[in-house]
């Protein structure tokens, strides 16, 4: 094998760790809301991991800055909720829980994901 | 929270959101909630700074003063006129068009420029095809001053996107295309100025297509989602109000000789209460109760119900509808959000939004998808590069990240739920989630209430027959009909109204009755016109002693087989005759059970009744089974038992108050949208045009929708586990193929418009 095969196969692997260590390796702060929350939408959801309580009322209120027409919309599939969020502009959704678990929350298509604990 | 204490809190707690004036800070707004949450009353409140609005909870007793004096007591100034829902979905609706068209127009000058830079860059990039062409355009300092616009202009958002992602640690299909073009982009530069191949086409070429894409599917999505538009667009903008003339507010109260001047309100200033004209072609403002006139309605924008529907004083009408030929006064029972149209529209948003279980896996796969396309990139090139062909690396490498199309698989379940939802609720058919949808096809068991569901749910009366045996007096089938209903009269039983509907269609005058005594149970007695009757079933016959004969007693047994309700009438201690009462199957009963088994479904039918009624209508109906004498609260037991003996899937289809804990209870539960509220709630799919043909239909909407699903699903798997591999290179050893990162685009493009074709195809299927 030849300096430059060798050299371009360790970038390559090291490349390949990277990628699996920035993408997956990532460890999300949970952010408890009390009663409500702000959610900021720029190349995904921050905070990402919100915590509820079950059976009580909270207001995700969600602001997005980020053009991207990938998040255009936030869908919450166990509480039926699928929102346009138009750009700059706060739109509040409130939720009741009911029951306790773990509920993902996604953009439009599906590529950005967000979580929502209730404990 | 029980659904029913949910309830009584939405009832009681209500809801505004007013502009707060004068805030000038994020503190500002914590100031103004801590002061508003202290107001007695107020259950929660919360303002925001950055749209200066705040929302506020409370309970009825606070008045909009209050709010709005805590507001200004601290400096600021609330604008509170009236109670104002939330934003509501018509304005988000509004917003989302607005912004739409403007991302449409924005790519459509991006494509049109880019196309034509891309088209010079191509020819130029190939000067031994097209030699014919000035020599110039083949410099590479020329492509590159047209391939830069390209890159950085029309391809902003694919940059903006990845880097706003990697801030966030998450990557999407821009991040491949922009990590894709950059690197031909790139590269090329840097051959421009020390020499070497140029890529220009290709990265000018993939961004040209895949923005063509977005253009094309964008104008697609547009119309996946059009029934809520085409719903939201059947609300009226104005009502005609009646106000009291010379004092000049609404009127309340509707007198015929009162003196009333009508004016055109704004539909979000009427109130519950108000009375409102409709004149001939107009639309319904709101839902009410007419209380005068009479009228033809068109409800199938609504309910799907085709045929007109005769409306007179005391019947309810809907908002949204039309009103065909008389003029009418109504008072609004409901207005805004809780309008029938408003529930429904927000049904089939809700509906869209939630999520199928077949799309599980698509989401697992797509939560992985783009870092592992990126991980998948960087091994093609190292292991091309180290096979010794550093040019297919490159190319390799470009291809196999814009071949990845994580959008096909996003869109394949969503859109086509979308699309079915819209096309049900045109059709009446009201899917409350997706789930139901997907799990309506697998249902092998369909239980049906009778009462209402099965049947008209109003008795009529079917055979008068007298006796004319040594009485006194011959009877006719009209005067027996006059005495029961004479015996009847003012009564709430279903039998009573029958006989009474009867008398009044044979416009038969009904006496007053006199020494009247009821049986509860059994029957009742009392004098018509001096003489004394006895009308009941047979145990109030047995316990007045009167003997029935057996000649009597074979036609009752005829009757009753027929699955009719009988009635004894006598006179003193003579039977004089029978009525029998059935309630009458609705039509296309017997077509429904019919295409249910020929669709390899099984029927069922479930009844208070006692058997022999029960299976001589079952029997009529076609259907195979019966569960009779089945109290209300056992119904839900009954679908309960029958899901776990069979394990299959169970639908129920019922539509009264006592159905609700049989249709939260099956697989699936389907509901008459005659029937109450409460069996709306728990029913999965809601049949709004009241036809039992419906539930034919829902089932095949589910059919087809479940397999363009599976078509789109199959389509988005297939199409990136098979192209991916290929863009790396796979079919070269052996064919010698390798994808050219270009057409690589143009797949990827066709891949996520094809889905989103296919999920439109819905709309057009007959169903």
């Amino acid at each position: 094998m030849t300096a430059d095969k060798l050299l371009v196969t360790i970038f390559g692997v090291g490349l390949t760790a990277l990628i699996w260590w920035f993408f997956f390796g990532k460890k999300e702060e949970v952010v408890e809301a009390k009663g409500e929350v702000d959610i900021v939408v720029e190349g995904g959801y921050k905070p990402a991991i919100i915590s509820l309580s079950k059976n009580k009322k909270t207001v995700l209120r969600i602001t997005r800055r980020d053009p991207n027409s990938c998040l255009e919309e936030i869908i919450i599939p166990e509480f039926k909720i699928k929102k346009y969020l138009p750009l700059g502009r706060t739109v509040e959704i409130s939720i009741t829980p009911q029951k306790q678990g773990e509920f993902e929350f996604h953009c439009g298509m599906n590529m950005y994901h967000g979580k929502i604990v209730v404990e | 929270m029980d659904k029913a204490s949910q309830k009584t809190k939405k009832e009681t707690v209500r809801k505004v959101s007013f502009p707060v004036i004068g805030m000038h800070c994020a503190s500002c707004a914590r100031l103004i909630e801590r002061r508003l949450k202290r107001v007695p009353g107020v259950v929660s409140c919360s303002v925001n700074y950055a749209s200066e609005q705040a929302v506020v909870e409370y309970t009825p007793e606070v008045g909009g003063k209050d709010l709005s004096d805590a507001v200004s007591e601290l400096g600021y100034k609330a604008i509170l006129e009236k109670e104002v829902e939330k934003e509501s979905l018509e304005d988000i609706e509004k917003i989302k068009e607005e912004e739409k068209r403007k991302e449409l127009d924005d790519l459509k000058i991006k494509v049109v420029f880019s196309s034509i830079l891309s088209i010079l860059i191509f020819l130029g990039s190939f000067p031994e095809w097209f030699g014919f062409l000035p020599k110039f355009l083949s410099s590479s300092f020329v492509l590159l001053i047209l391939a830069t616009p390209v890159q950085f202009w029309a391809g902003r958002k694919f940059y903006q996107a990845t880097w706003s992602g990697l801030r966030n640690r998450a990557a999407s299909m821009d991040t491949l295309v922009a990590i894709g073009t950059s690197a031909a982009y790139g590269y090329s530069l840097f051959s421009t100025f020390f020499g070497g191949h140029l890529y220009f086409d290709t990265s000018s070429v993939i961004i040209t297509l895949i923005l063509l894409g977005r253009y094309l599917e964008a104008k697609a999505k547009m119309h996946t989602s059009s029934a809520i538009k085409r719903l939201l667009g059947l609300q009226a903008k104005t009502a005609r109000a009646l106000f009291v003339k010379a004092e000049g507010f609404k009127a309340k109260n509707w007198n015929k000789d009162g003196k009333y001047e009508e004016k055109d309100i704004p539909i979000e200033s009427l109130e519950v209460g108000d009375i409102i004209r409709v004149r001939p072609g107009e639309k319904i403002p709101t839902d009410g109760v007419i209380i005068e006139g009479l009228s033809s309605i068109d409800e199938s924008m609504v309910t799907g119900e085709s045929l007109p529907v005769d409306k007179k004083i005391g019947d309810g009408v809907i908002g949204g509808t039309i009103n065909k030929t008389g003029s009418f006064i109504f008072r609004a029972t409901k207005v805004g959000s809780q309008t029938m149209l408003s529930q429904i529209v927000k049904m089939v948003a809700e509906a869209q939004s939630s999520k199928a279980p077949i799309q599980r896996l698509a989401d697992t796969v797509s939560s992985y998808f783009v870092p592992i396309v990126l991980i998948l990139a960087v091994l093609t090139f190292v292991v091309w590069y180290d096979l010794g062909y550093p040019k297919e690396a490159f190319v390799n490498m470009i291809a196999t990240l814009i071949i990845a199309c994580p959008c096909a698989m996003g869109l394949a379940t969503p859109t086509a739920i979308m699309v079915a939802t819209g096309k049900g609720a045109e059709k009446g058919i009201l899917v409350k989630d997706a789930a139901s949808l997907e799990i309506a096809k697998r249902a092998k068991v369909v239980v049906f209430d009778k009462t209402g569901t099965l049947t008209q749910g109003k008795p009529k009366v079917t055979d008068i027959l007298p006796f004319d045996y040594s009485s006194s007096s011959s009877m006719g089938i009209n005067d027996l009909l006059q005495i029961a209903a004479s015996l009847e009269k003012g009564s709430e039983h279903a039998l009573g109204e029958a006989i009474l509907e009867k008398a009044k269609v044979e416009k038969l005058e009904v006496k007053e009755a006199e020494e009247f005594r009821s049986h509860p149970g059994m029957g009742i007695e009392g004098k018509v016109g001096g003489r004394f009757y006895v009308l009941g079933n047979r145990n109030l016959l047995n316990k007045k002693g009167i003997k029935i004969e057996e000649k009597v007693e074979r036609q009752v047994n005829k009757l009753e087989e027929e699955g009719k309700t009988v009635v004894f009438l006598a006179e003193g201690k003579k039977l004089i005759g029978v009525i029998a009462i059935a309630d009458v199957l609705k039509n296309g009963v017997k077509e429904v059970i019919k295409g249910l088994n020929k669709r390899g479904i099984e029927t069922w039918m479930i009844t208070g009744d006692s058997q022999r009624v029960a299976k001589a209508i079952a029997k009529k109906a076609g259907i195979q089974n019966v569960l009779a004498e089945v109290l209300p609260e056992q119904k839900a037991e009954k679908v309960k038992e029958l899901k776990g003996v069979q394990e299959k899937v169970v639908a129920f289809v019922g539509d009264g108050v006592n159905d609700a804990p049989a249709l939260a209870s099956a697989d699936i539960g389907i509901a008459m949208g005659t029937g109450t509220d409460v069996a709306i709630e728990t029913a999965g799919i809601i049949l709004l045009n009241r036809d039992i043909t419906s539930v034919l239909t829902a089932f095949d909407l589910s059919r087809i929708t479940l397999s363009v699903i599976k078509q789109n699903l199959f389509w988005a798997f297939g199409y990136n586990v098979v192209l991916i591999p290929v863009a790396m290179g796979i079919l070269y050893p052996v064919f010698g193929l390798l994808l050219n990162p270009a057409l690589a685009a143009f797949a990827m493009a066709a891949s996520s418009i094809s889905v989103v074709g296919n999920s439109l195809r819905l709309k057009g299927m007959k169903i």
